[in-house]
């Protein structure tokens, strides 16, 4: 199953990426090449196998529901690209 | 024997006796960076500011003869995306170029209770995504045994800190051999804990089902004493796991009689220099003379935990990076037309290629309709290598194999080619799929280079890897070894 320059570009969009022309064409060959060795996995039977998201199973693990202090908004806020009175500042989302 | 040369016990040794005091390590510790950090990059960002105040603190404790704590007085790095409080942790990316963590991760807090002296923040492969800390958006790290070559990654610059004297031990990541790689390739001891063994708040997340913090040190006896003050139960990390954290330096003992050592026959295979066989195997007749037994054991899924680690990381890693999205924190793009568009210019522009590609593999093995094909199919995978582990567990008390194929390559040699990098990490994604721990110890050398030595122990096992590690040491001198660079 190779990769098309299309899936490149449908994936980047999925991804929040955009990519120049030429970015478009070696990213298609390098995923190619990378999806291409990991087909290897279909040599296995894995029917009958678990799936195992977690390396060790952990069970729910459940603290006391004390308050405590948080972080204060301006600590929060330093790292903000942009910011105006105690809120992240962001572009218009929905047109007035 | 110069300050940064010693091993951290020893200079803990002579900080308790008086022989020398915090501010004369700390100091011979920044004379050195100045001196050879230019050449090898091991450092993005330097705090000798406060590392000198905090070793006044540690006189002045010496001085009222209070007894020092684990690591009280001791210089180190910490890897660039562990988080430090006030001081910034980049990740090596433009996206974080210009963050500070409002906190610190729980291993720094630690190790500043342990008395540690944090030096600096440790260059690395951008997110941690890299093999030879050539995909630092900031500078390359260089190998201190030969500048032209890699120091491996992408805990590049903790490792490469360590070996030119620059940092005592640091602390790194492992996520695929993040850690073990490195330390193979700059002639240091570096653990890979078992999954759940230190804490990973405030560890900036590639993938979390994979992730451990670690160490380098420049001994086994100095890696008891960095585990014991890092390891442990953290209710700030779930994942941490609820075990006793034994007294690590009670393991170091040079008695390894009846211990059965395992031979994975498929770490040996072809792709493996003959000098890192010969190094590796070396080793496993030094460790029979000691009294150890040797059984070869099979691990048939090894050969396919390389394509599970490619697909589960880097899925992990599109999911834990959509949260830069520009808005909260991290690089915004100075031109956008609406909010979808500033999404998409700020994670184009703040991102380099290899953190693209892996979020375009991830995104792929993760999207509608090849899911279950990539994604499921290698969870499933990801129980199978698991077995391998368990059933080997059963007949040994750990295993030994090459670290890296290679000793380090030239800078440059593999970077155009993904796949070839990627192929470096066949011997250290099993332990990361599996969640057990491993530790890289030197073992030999090739054409001035340094080779590791990969012990392999079962889940919250550290002890045995320090006992058969300390045993070796005990009877080799590679570990004592230190580079030209500078002279």
């Amino acid at each position: 199953m190779g990769i098309s320059a299309d899936d490149v570009k449908y994936v980047a969009q999925l991804s929040r990426l955009e990519f120049k022309e030429d970015e478009i064409e070696k990213f298609t060959k390098d995923l190619s090449s990378i999806v291409g060795y990991v087909n290897k996995l279909n040599e296995l039977d894995t029917e009958d196998v678990e799936a195992l998201v977690n390396p060790i199973y952990i069970e729910n693990d459940f603290r006391e529901d004390d308050i405590k202090d948080s972080l204060d908004r301006e600590n929060v806020l330093l790292n903000a690209p942009e910011k105006e009175e105690g809120y992240f500042k962001v572009p218009t989302v929905i047109e007035g | 024997m110069d300050i940064y040369n010693m091993k951290a016990h020893e200079i803990k040794d002579k900080l308790q006796k008086k022989e020398i005091s915090a501010a004369q390590v700390v100091k011979a510790y920044i004379d050195r960076i100045e001196k050879v950090d230019g050449k090898v990059g091991a450092y993005l960002e330097k705090d000798f500011d406060n590392a000198v105040d905090k070793a006044a603190v540690i006189d002045k404790k010496i001085s009222l003869g209070e007894d020092l704590q684990g690591l009280a007085g001791i210089p180190c790095a910490i890897k660039d995306n562990i988080s430090t409080k006030n001081v910034k942790t980049t990740c090596a990316s433009l996206m974080l170029e210009n963050y500070v963590p409002p906190y610190d991760a729980t291993v720094v807090e630690r190790l500043n209770n342990s008395g540690a002296i944090m030096l600096g923040k440790a260059n690395m492969d951008e997110f941690a995504m890299g093999s030879s800390n050539e995909n630092s958006a900031f500078k390359k790290v260089r190998n201190p045994w030969d500048l032209d070559r890699v120091p491996g990654g992408s805990s590049g610059g903790s490792a490469a800190s360590v070996a030119a004297g620059e940092a005592a031990f640091s602390l790194g990541s492992d996520t695929g051999g993040s850690i073990r790689q490195p330390a193979s390739y700059c002639n240091l001891v570096g653990i890979k804990p078992t999954y759940g063994r230190v804490s990973r708040y405030g560890l900036i997340a590639f993938a979390s089902s994979l992730d451990q913090i670690g160490a380098f040190t420049k001994d086994v006896e100095d890696m008891a004493l960095v585990l014991n003050s890092i390891a442990g139960r953290d209710y700030k990390d779930s994942t941490s796991y609820n075990i006793k954290t034994p007294d690590y330096t009670k393991s170091l003992s040079e008695d390894i009689r009846g211990m059965k050592i395992g031979i994975p026959v498929q770490y040996f295979g072809e792709g493996i220099d003959d000098d890192v066989k010969k190094s590796v195997l070396d080793s496993i007749e030094l460790l029979k003379s000691m009294g150890a037994e040797a059984i070869e054991v099979d691990m048939p899924y090894t050969e396919y935990a390389l394509a599970v680690y490619y697909i589960l990381s880097s899925a992990e890693a599109s999911s834990n990076l959509a949260r830069y999205d520009g808005i909260r924190y991290g690089y915004r793009s100075k031109n956008y037309d609406d909010s979808i568009d500033l999404y998409i210019k700020s994670r184009s522009e703040g991102f380099g290629d290899e953190v693209k590609r892996r979020i375009m593999l991830g995104t792929y093995t993760l999207s509608s309709g090849y899911y279950d094909a990539y994604y499921n199919k290698a969870l499933k995978v990801r129980s199978l290598v698991k077995k391998d582990f368990e059933n080997a567990f059963k007949k040994c008390d750990c295993l030994v194999s090459p670290v890296s194929p290679t000793t380090p390559f030239k800078i440059g040699e593999k970077i155009d080619d993904p796949m070839s990098m990627y192929m470096l990490d066949v011997c250290t994604v099993p332990i990361n799929i599996a969640g057990v721990c491993a530790m890289s110890i030197p073992c030999g050398f090739s054409n001035g280079l340094p080779i590791g030595l990969q012990l392999i122990g079962n889940y919250f096992e550290e002890e045995k890897l320090l006992k058969v590690g300390y045993a070796y040491q005990k009877n080799t001198n590679w570990h004592n070894l230190n580079p030209k660079v500078g002279e």
